[in-house]
């Protein structure tokens, strides 16, 4: 029994869910961006995504720090994370076989989110900014002006991801790497330092994206789980490794989930994106932008 | 021979429990007998879970990170069934087995036959596991949010047990069976052709090996075995909600217990939710001598970090790292 709406509150909804789905696809480009260059999934994405948004909450509280403005440093703190992380845990522990990557992740995120609860406990918290409920009126809707900025600045990014894959001798070697290993390695590419920029540029992408989030959203150990498993689906749709298809399958997603809880409430709104997923991977596992495995 | 010996060596020696229980709670490890045996119990039925992974995980390679489809679909069967059905709870056993196969069935049919391998295989299953959470969590035979209870009515014909050490046996029993019955597949054709898949499933194809029918018998399988471990857990507690029934945790401790303990072993799955139970306790029990309050989540930093240094370490397992030391 679907309720009817006038065009106005489902136009609201729209616009919305593609504000929510930028972020979305931010969360998503960094683990499409990995998948897409190690060919596995990284199970501690969301885990990474919450360790990030309690770094946004501790340098506010103890700096002063507005999360706008630690996008920079946040970013940069968490490339070397991820560097670190591929380069010294990841790579040794599972001797780049598949199978352990996956598993090596997954016990990744295990240690990370229950180290977070050991030391934050389950609370949530949140940031209280002057600006967090500010709005933007745009005459037709009313818009959230943090999420707004949010999608202004998650766009710039997937910008500026392409153009150091594409522009830049390190894009070069990311690309060169993701396509044919051995080949790169021939040429003289260092793979092992590849794969760990690639990671470290996933984990820059989440820090941004926590810095995106805060300010309208709340952290507790948890939360990035709920992101990852939307982003695993928007990678899955877009197709395991495109970067547009993570920014196209964001936006839809966001505006599916934004749809689905509307008509169908807040408990079940979910279910749409767990069924697209589903879907999606079993009737085209490659997605809408991915190229046949 | 020597295999079904050490069978019998090992559910003997755990079956001798209740004879070293007076000592382990004399000796202050345990606060008191129920203590024990809830957590012996609560391993029995976090290795039976694990030994249903192991079959289709461990020997067909096929690592799903969803069996908490197969375990909440066994939990709450046989708490519904006899609830609202008013099912006498061993019937609602079988019936929870039974509805748990069915289930790893059609996951196992839906993804095998769109190949889903791997990284997309593990996603399925997580996504599936996820929807039930959220379905049970919403529809009102399963209770909703506020989950069912199972009334307690202590009687044989009932499955509730006065004496503790009852249902340690009656799950040890299960255990034991499942050894047997991993032994058997061990031995078997289809267990040889599954462990043919796990190597190299084009080349088991190319080799006249239906690789589609033996995936999907042995997830059937081990959905079964891991929906019973569910339908114990809810005669145990007595209680279930969609959060123990289809929560990542039941599908993290399956996958966990079985590389731990060894991938692909008769005993890995046992062995490993020993180590890992045993070890989270003992990470509890030392924060508290030394922070002199619980905290919240220590026990399963313990398992990440086992997960990595054991794939780092030991791929085997610690039966393979016993193996190593026994020559």
């Amino acid at each position: 029994m679907l309720r009817s709406y006038p065009p106005q509150i489902v136009l609201e909804a729209v616009l919305n869910g593609l504000l929510t789905g930028a972020v979305y696809a931010l969360v998503a480009l960094g683990l499409t961006l990995v998948y897409g260059v190690l060919h596995i999934i990284n199970f501690a994405h969301g885990a990474m995504l919450t360790l990030a948004m309690f770094a946004v909450l501790m340098v506010h509280l103890g700096f002063g720090l507005d999360p706008y403005l630690a996008i920079a440093p946040l970013a940069a703190l968490f490339f070397l994370f991820g560097y670190g992380l591929q380069r010294f845990v990841i790579s040794p522990a599972s001797r780049n076989d598949d199978g352990a990557i996956l598993l090596v992740t997954l016990g990744l995120s295990i240690v990370i989110e229950n180290a977070l609860l050991a030391v934050f406990r389950s609370d949530t918290r949140s940031l209280t900014l002057d600006y967090s409920f500010s709005i933007v009126d745009l005459g037709f809707a009313l818009l959230s002006l943090p999420r707004v900025i949010g999608f202004g600045v998650a766009i710039l990014v997937a910008g500026a991801l392409w153009a150091i894959l594409a522009l830049t001798d390190t894009g070069k070697a990311i690309r060169a790497v993701a396509k044919e290993k051995l080949g790169a390695a021939l040429v003289g590419i260092d793979v092992n330092h590849v794969y760990a920029v690639t990671f470290g540029l996933g984990a820059a992408t989440i820090a941004i994206a926590a810095c995106l989030l805060m300010p309208s959203f709340y952290v507790n150990p948890r939360a990035g789980n709920a992101f990852v498993l939307v982003a695993f689906t928007v990678v899955v749709l877009g197709g395991m490794g495109s970067i547009p298809g993570a920014l196209v399958g964001g936006l839809i997603i966001g505006v599916v989930e934004s749809l689905c809880g509307l008509y169908l409430g807040d408990s079940l709104g979910q279910i749409g994106i767990f069924l697209i997923f589903i879907l999606v991977l079993l009737l085209r596992p490659t997605g809408l932008f991915g190229a046949r495995a | 021979m020597t295999a079904y010996r050490s069978i019998l060596l090992v559910v003997l020696g755990l079956a001798a429990l209740p004879l070293a229980a007076p000592a382990l709670v004399g000796a202050g490890i345990f606060a008191g007998a129920n203590t024990l045996y809830n957590l012996m119990v609560f391993v029995l039925i976090i290795a039976l879970a694990a030994q249903g992974w192991n079959l289709a995980g461990g020997y067909g390679g096929q690592f799903s990170f969803g069996h908490a489809a197969f375990f909440g679909t066994g939990a709450y069967a046989q708490a519904i069934l006899q609830t609202r059905y008013g099912i006498n709870p061993w019937a609602a056993l079988v019936a929870a087995v039974a509805l748990g196969a069915l289930v790893g069935a059609v996951i196992g049919f839906l993804a095998f036959r769109a190949r889903l391998r791997g990284s997309y295989f593990a996603l399925v299953t997580l996504a599936f596991a996820e929807v039930f959470r959220i379905l049970a969590n919403a529809a009102p035979i399963t209770g909703g949010a506020a989950g069912t209870l199972v009334p307690l009515d202590v009687r044989w014909a009932n499955l509730q047990f006065a004496s503790r050490e009852a249902f340690y046996y009656l799950a040890l029993a299960f255990v034991a069976l499942v050894l047997l019955l991993n032994r058997l597949v061990e031995r078997s054709r289809f267990g040889t052709y599954l462990v043919a898949v796990r190597e190299n499933e084009d080349a088991a194809r190319a080799l006249g090996v239906d690789t589609l029918q033996v995936k999907l018998k042995a997830i059937t399988l081990s959905a079964a075995i891991t929906a019973l471990a569910g339908a114990l857990y809810t005669q145990k507690f007595l209680y279930v909600d969609a959060n123990i029934a289809y929560g990542a945790w039941i599908s993290i401790e399956a996958l966990l217990a079985p590389i731990v303990g060894g991938i692909g072993t008769v005993f890995g799955p046992l062995v490993g939710a020993l180590t890992l139970i045993g070890l989270g306790e003992a990470a509890k029990v030392a924060i508290h001598a030394l922070f002199g309050s619980a905290i919240p989540g220590v026990d399963l930093v313990v398992y990440g970090v086992l997960l990595i240094l054991v794939i780092a370490f030991a791929p085997r397992g610690v039966i393979g790292l016993l193996d190593r030391r026994a020559r």
